[in-house]
């Protein structure tokens, strides 16, 4: 029986089920369930997360200042910037402004965050989704040197570079212990890549990650640590002292220097290496449009990198904010983080209990309340499910709607969204790679064209990093040192009651927290995290999220090894490491897969 | 005698997360060393939090590597256990790296892919009462293993020709590893729940 959501899926669970539980290379636990039709095309899909406890429970009670080091800790992969979301939440509840520098060293902090997670994730945690390393040892390194070099003037493109690493390759698969790349699915017909193009994006997957060591130079000199960089209410934790001498202490003219050289190897890493991997890649999948789901509805951007401190109207808003419903990519909604209507979390189809199973709570009014009750059709027992019932409720997530809508976030939701208000430095790089890849603009609603803006974001953020770093230092050389607003520094200047929000766009997209603080002390703070959005389950009128809208449709070559949902999947960026502690007694990695 | 030049660079690592009661030893070992004792210049020691694949451009810089952390070995509470080199995978595998889905073990096979894992391997683990509560504080059985955990790095620190010296007194709240009431005596004292 096809049933159709309200937001225009139509859903078949009358085919033969599958269950991938975990779902592997993603941070935190995530289980994919999928009926599959006759052809092997998913007809119906279900997404169910582990469970997340609150925050508040944690941070009741506590010092609004200190909020950001708790929540630094809730997930070692968006440390910095649940910390930006922490700061500006208690800003934004105290009427606290910061000054200009504060904010160009926010902007370069976050922007840094955005392109080394960009690099981590499409190297290390998806790109296995469309390499296969297996095949990389069959390649010619001639041949793979001539190729590289056809395409980038990377100088890391010698025959003898590939032949020594197929030889690392070799020996590292002999050794028992591949690591990172055991369990693949290798030999998958659904890989693409020629031996030639696997090699090169192996190499890469090594400079990538040798890569990293530069790149975390900036948050150490603004955050003083990495990891866990310092950060501070009313600005930014580090002093500014330009004749200042040494590496210890304040920031003087030789630490600029070293970010600013950082600066420079990370837009010509990302130029020379990332790119030009995305569109080879993107040569070979350009059949392979599967997986666009919500993308082309409804998608949702906060916003982030202000121009200008204090100001977060969408014009100072560098990366977009708004909200796209329905395709019309005409009009972008505005978002207000404080109205009571719009953002809202709903537990109908979720394991936790709300005062009514219709009706969702505004952040501000947030609870997390566990309810584990399984739905009538569930089979197998409650320590041991075979398979979920999504009629009753079926994930730890709870179901973020904006205006009642269930919308996509992350970079392929900010390209889309820049794309429709006619910004040029979106517009025109989407526009290059398409053409390149001669493929139509619809192409870009698929999970290539989250993989592809992903990349296309990276490179935007290293350029703006450079435009924040120079702005930087014109201001400071003007003679403005100010870091820090210190004036409602002391809890005696706040009112008895305050409520805020802070927002910031994560690497995987719109990033909330709510606070309210009563009597200088936290009262209750919400986090609601982008994975929340796209990984959402069914709401209480029946709309699916984006991870379960992307598989409908994606026909699975090999329902034993179903690479292509977890291609799909791996493409938002999953993080679900904020919920509950996962450990796997057998030490075993990969997803173990039942076909039903 | 070493030169300074010759001494290996040593790296002291603690994993975890703090949040989740006895998950949070390895974070705690590293602080409560940092605040007794002093250590030379080609020691460090790393708060590593759950830092997953993050931490590879850490390891890289080490010869030798000791790491504090939370294992689940299946003895008893509290139970203090040393295992070195070619014997950490398989402890660390069976292990994801906190809320990680990245185990310890791929951070140290990624670094043995670039050709640049420590060459000397130590961990440290206590086997864990509670990984559940959230929240929650280190139980009394893995809190108490705290001193005996430190006192095995420094073994291993004198053997390595480094070894830490005991600090006048301990340092202050102020200059502690982490800061901002999550070090480990307010983040106890002042729990909400």
């Amino acid at each position: 029986m096809v049933v159709q959501t309200p937001n225009g899926f139509n859903l078949d669970r009358s085919g033969k089920r599958i269950v991938i539980d975990p779902l592997t290379r993603i941070e935190g636990h995530l289980r994919v369930e999928a009926n599959l039709d006759a052809d092997n095309v998913v007809r119906n899909a279900v997404s169910s997360g582990t469970m997340w406890r609150g925050i508040e429970v944690i941070l009741r009670g506590r010092d609004p200042r200190d909020a950001w080091a708790f929540t630094e800790r809730i997930c070692g992969v968006c440390t910095g910037t649940h910390a930006l979301t922490s700061v500006r939440a208690v800003e934004n509840a105290l009427g606290i402004t910061i000054p200009e520098n504060a904010n160009s060293i926010r902007n370069i902090m976050q922007l840094c965050l955005l392109v080394h997670d960009h690099l981590v994730h499409f190297y290390h945690l998806h790109a296995l989704d469309w390499v296969d390393v297996i095949s990389a040892l069959k390649a010619d390194p001639k041949s793979t040197s001539a190729l590289a070099q056809s395409i980038s003037p990377w100088p890391l493109s010698s025959p003898g570079y590939f032949k020594d690493l197929q030889i690392r390759l070799t020996k590292f698969f002999g050794s028992g212990q591949p690591g990172p790349f055991k369990n693949g699915y290798w030999g998958h017909p659904a890989y693409k890549l020629p031996p030639e193009v696997n090699l090169i994006t192996v190499a890469h997957y090594l400079e990538a990650l040798d890569f990293q060591k530069e790149i975390v130079k900036i948050q150490a000199v603004y955050g003083g640590k990495n990891p866990h960089p310092n950060w501070l209410v009313g600005g930014v934790a580090c002093a500014i002292n330009i004749d200042g001498t040494g590496a210890a202490g304040a920031i003087n003219m030789e630490r600029l220097n070293l970010v600013s050289s950082v600066i420079d190897r990370s837009i010509e890493f990302v130029e020379q290496v990332y790119l030009p991997d995305i569109a080879a890649i993107g040569s070979f999948y350009k059949d392979w449009l599967h997986g666009g789901g919500l993308s082309s509805k409804s998608v949702m951007s906060y916003g982030d990198i202000p121009e200008n401190a204090n100001d977060c109207s969408a014009k100072s808003l560098k990366l977009p904010r708004g909200v796209i419903l329905g395709g019309n990519l005409e009009e972008i909604l505005p978002i207000d983080h404080g109205d009571p209507e719009q953002i809202q979390e709903f537990v109908a189809h979720s394991w936790y209990k709300y005062p009514s199973e219709f009706s969702g709570l505004h952040p501000w009014e947030g609870i997390t309340e566990p309810n584990f009750e399984l739905g009538a059709k569930v089979k197998g027992s409650r320590t041991d499910i075979k398979e979920l019932d999504e009629g009753g409720k079926y994930s730890w997530i709870k179901a973020p709607r904006w205006r009642g809508h269930a919308v996509e976030v992350g970079p392929l939701a900010r390209y889309i969204i820049g794309y429709a208000q006619g910004k040029a430095e979106f517009k025109e790089p989407t526009n290059r790679l398409l053409k390149g890849l001669n493929l139509p603009l619809s192409a870009l609603f698929s999970t290539f064209g989250r993989t592809a803006t992903r990349a296309l974001e990276c490179q935007w953020a290293a350029h703006q990093m450079r435009y924040f770093q120079d702005k930087l230092v014109v201001h400071i050389k003007a003679g403005n040192s100010a870091t820090a607003n210190v004036s409602k520094w002391k809890p005696e200047s706040w009112p008895n009651e305050a409520k805020g929000y802070g927002f910031t766009e994560a690497p995987r997209g719109a990033l909330g927290h709510w606070i309210k603080i009563k009597d200088t002390k936290i009262d209750n703070y919400q986090c609601v995290v982008p994975t929340t959005w796209n990984g959402s389950p069914r709401d209480s009128k029946g709309n699916i999220g984006a991870f379960e809208a992307s598989l409908i449709g994606t026909p699975i070559a090999d329902p034993q090894r179903p690479l292509e949902i977890l291609r799909t999947i791996h493409s938002f960026d999953p993080c679900l490491a904020c919920s509950t502690h996962v450990i796997s007694p057998d030490g075993q990695e990969m997803a173990s897969v039942n076909v039903r | 005698m070493l030169t300074p030049e010759s001494k290996k660079r040593i790296l002291v690592l603690g994993i975890g997360n703090i949040l989740w009661a006895d998950e949070g030893f390895g974070v705690r070992v590293v602080e409560e060393f940092h605040r007794r004792y002093t250590i030379d210049d080609n020691v460090s020691i790393l708060d590593g939090g759950t830092q997953g694949l993050y931490l590879v451009s850490f390891l890289e810089q080490a010869d030798c590597l000791i790491v504090f952390d939370a294992i689940d070995y299946g003895l008893s509470p509290g139970k203090l256990m040393l295992v070195r080199n070619d014997e950490v995978p398989k402890f660390t595998a069976a292990k994801k790296l906190s809320l990680h889905q990245t185990g310890f073990q791929e951070v140290l096979s990624a670094a043995d892919l670039l050709d640049r894992c420590p060459r000397e391997l130590a961990l440290i683990g206590c086997q864990p009462l509670d990984l559940e509560r959230w929240g929650g504080p280190l139980t009394a059985p893995v809190r108490f293993q705290i001193a005996p955990a430190i006192e095995l790095a420094c073994k291993l620190l004198a053997q390595w020709g480094s070894p830490a010296k005991l600090r006048a007194s301990p340092l202050p709240v102020s200059e502690r590893l982490l800061g901002n009431n999550i070090d480990h005596v307010n983040y106890e004292t002042e729990r909400p729940i």
